[in-house]
């Protein structure tokens, strides 16, 4: 809860102290110039960071994505092959393909749904009452588990063709099938474990919830709007900037996932290649056979495609993000 | 808080159908969400007769039988695999830690040349998709060499602030110390490193907390670049561990599949305890307000 200070406003300096605001300007040379120093100093360890783990990576791979690199290669035979790399993935690899419509229909599927989920249980967690915050805790536990590996065990044991799932649609009469191993239905159970992590976005909605001025409820209501009104009059508008976070944070997130699809697949993306999601993919040509070269190609276009959609969203978000207050953001 | 008050106030002499509708929703979601966890965990305890297909939680027949197998199901045994899980995680909230408060201190407090440029790009990292970074700083470390030691390029990479989300909240929560600490610390004689000992160090406490809380379970869950940097079976992980059990599965080890599963979440869950209002209502609102 102290947390919650993070976000007091800053304390504005107050001039007319006297000394602070005269050392400041005299400082002009002598203190400045120290804090200048000591301002890289306590910067050194992330600019190394930057550089080293970040920047020289990145730009390393942007090389070797126009070369045929492979770990083995010593850096001598490594051959520059220009836009080869770039022109097999777009013209010549149906995995490549494969991978990329995977990953759409999981994000285009999952992120929608868990966000509707986590919006439809914070609206009915928003009141205060005895309770209520155990209730949030429990809905929130699935976040903190669910990308882990033991649960992914746990959702192919649960959805194979002799798990619970069949069982439990056997009591209505249904016959089930292996749905982890059908092609059809193995990227359905990658959606359904995704979207039972809804407790994280559902605690950003709770704050944002938290924010809505009640008076304006109250004006609502004294109109006589009916709740269903007040929902989208109200509480969605006040909200947009949210649900927008939301969204962004859960779409890139969505097209990172990795973990559910290279367990409940053995690492292999199938059946049929259904579950190869675009990193699951990146790690098979990486990895497994090896190709560093092209893996970086696909690790740019990666990229450069969450770059565009970023910036895609954040330009549709002038739309319909509505920001009661221009200066909180 | 204050502004929900008034609000329960109003309705407090209503218990109606509409309150009573609304908690038996909730149950049922909360039944549904927490049946696989719950399923999980009772069926860890259940005879290899009914482990996969009995959808209910309780086991019929008890036995702690998976626990003992499971523990010893690989050359090398589990014990090896959480002390491993344990060195790494508890490496990577103290490198996390001190390196992001650190970077926090000079983008909240100091001034110094092109700090808005940097700050900006770190703003940017934070946006980066982590995953895509693996493959060419698996490249980097192989040149380097570090690829037989994999504490290197596990440990490493968190020593230099690269997890931006911490650097990024721990701005936030030093933007709300008040500068006016900073400026009696400075006319008493202390340089900025001063300052930052005496006086930011010790407030940025929750701070460091949070930042420690969610890197130990992030690191804990963390998958991927374990997967690539651990290839001995004596520096596996857990979770590196765990997907052992896909490639043995048979009706016979998935017991001890489901008993170690447990475990492996035994440590996230217990900081869900502890932690449970922190970990609800911190990381998450403290890093909404940009």
């Amino acid at each position: 809860m102290a947390l919650t200070t993070a976000s007091a406003p800053v304390v504005p300096e107050q001039p007319g102290r006297g000394s602070p605001v005269a050392r400041k300007r005299r400082g002009a040379g002598g203190g400045r110039g120290r804090e200048g120093v000591a301002g890289y100093v306590f910067l050194s360890p992330w600019l190394l960071g930057l550089m080293g783990i970040t920047a020289i990576p990145m730009l390393l791979s942007l090389y070797l994505s126009f070369t045929d690199y492979s770990v083995f290669s010593t850096w001598e035979d490594v051959e520059w092959i220009g836009l080869e790399n770039y022109r097999t993935m777009f013209t010549n690899d149906p995995q490549f393909y494969r991978a990329v419509t995977v990953t759409l229909g999981y994000a285009l599927v999952m992120v929608p749904l868990k966000l509707a989920a986590a919006l439809a249980v914070a609206l009915l967690l928003n009141r205060a009452w005895r309770g209520v915050g155990l209730f949030r805790g429990l809905f929130y536990l699935p976040s903190l588990l669910g990308g882990s590996v033991a649960l992914a065990l746990v959702w192919s044991a649960l959805f194979a063709g002799d798990g619970a799932v069949n069982e439990f649609l056997a009591f209505f009469g249904i016959t089930g099938q292996a749905w982890v191993n059908d092609p059809d239905y193995a990227l359905g159970t990658l959606i359904i474990l995704g979207i039972w992590q809804f407790g994280a976005p559902m605690v950003i909605f709770l704050a944002g919830l938290k924010q809505v001025p009640v008076e304006l409820y109250e004006a609502a209501s004294v109109d006589g709007a009916s709740p269903w009104r007040q929902f989208w009059h109200v509480t969605m508008p006040m909200l947009s900037p949210v649900i927008f976070f939301n969204l962004v944070l859960e779409t890139i997130r969505g097209f990172q996932s990795f973990t559910s699809a290279f367990v409940i697949s053995n690492g292999n993306g199938g059946p049929v290649d259904s579950t190869l999601l675009y990193t699951l993919y990146l790690y098979k040509r990486g990895f497994a056979e090896f190709d560093m070269g092209y893996a970086s190609a696909l690790a740019w276009v990666f990229l450069l495609t969450i770059g565009i959609l970023t910036i895609v969203l954040f330009s549709t978000g002038r739309f319909w993000v509505h920001y009661a207050d221009g200066d909180d953001r | 808080m204050t502004a929900v008050a008034p609000h329960v106030t109003v309705r407090k002499n209503r218990f109606s159908a509409g309150q009573a509708v609304r908690l038996a929703v909730l149950i049922v979601g909360l039944l549904l969400v927490l049946y696989p966890l719950a399923w999980v965990i009772g069926s860890s305890f259940k005879s290899d007769a009914e482990i996969a297909s009995n959808i209910s939680v309780l086991p019929t027949e008890f036995t702690l039988s998976h626990y003992a197998a499971g523990w010893n199901s690989f050359d090398v045994s589990f014990t090896r695999f959480f002390i491993n899980s344990t060195v790494i995680a508890l490496l990577t909230v103290i490198a996390n830690a001190v390196s992001c408060l650190i970077a926090a201190y000079a983008f909240a407090r100091l001034r110094f040349p092109m700090r808005g440029l940097w700050f900006a790009i770190m703003i940017g990292t934070l946006l980066l998709p982590g995953d895509v970074l693996i493959i060419p700083q698996y490249i980097v470390f192989n040149t380097l060499g570090w690829i037989d030691t994999p504490l290197l390029p596990l440990i490493v990479p968190k020593a230099l602030a690269t997890e931006a989300f911490f650097v990024f909240l721990m701005v936030q929560f030093m933007r709300g110390i008040p500068r006016d600490l900073d400026e009696a610390a400075t006319i008493d004689g202390c340089s900025p490193y001063g300052v930052f000992w005496h006086v930011i160090l010790p407030l940025s406490r929750p701070a460091l907390v949070t930042t420690a809380i969610f890197s130990f379970i992030w690191t804990w869950n963390d998958f991927f670049t374990q997967l690539v940097y651990l290839n001995e079976l004596e520096d596996y992980t857990v979770p590196i561990a765990l997907r052992l059990f896909i490639d043995s599965t048979g009706q016979s080890s998935l017991g001890a599949m489901f008993a170690m599963s447990v475990l492996s979440l035994l440590p996230v869950f217990l900081f869900f305890v502890a932690f449970q209002r922190m970990l609800v209502e911190g990381i998450n609102t403290s890093g909404l307000k940009g």
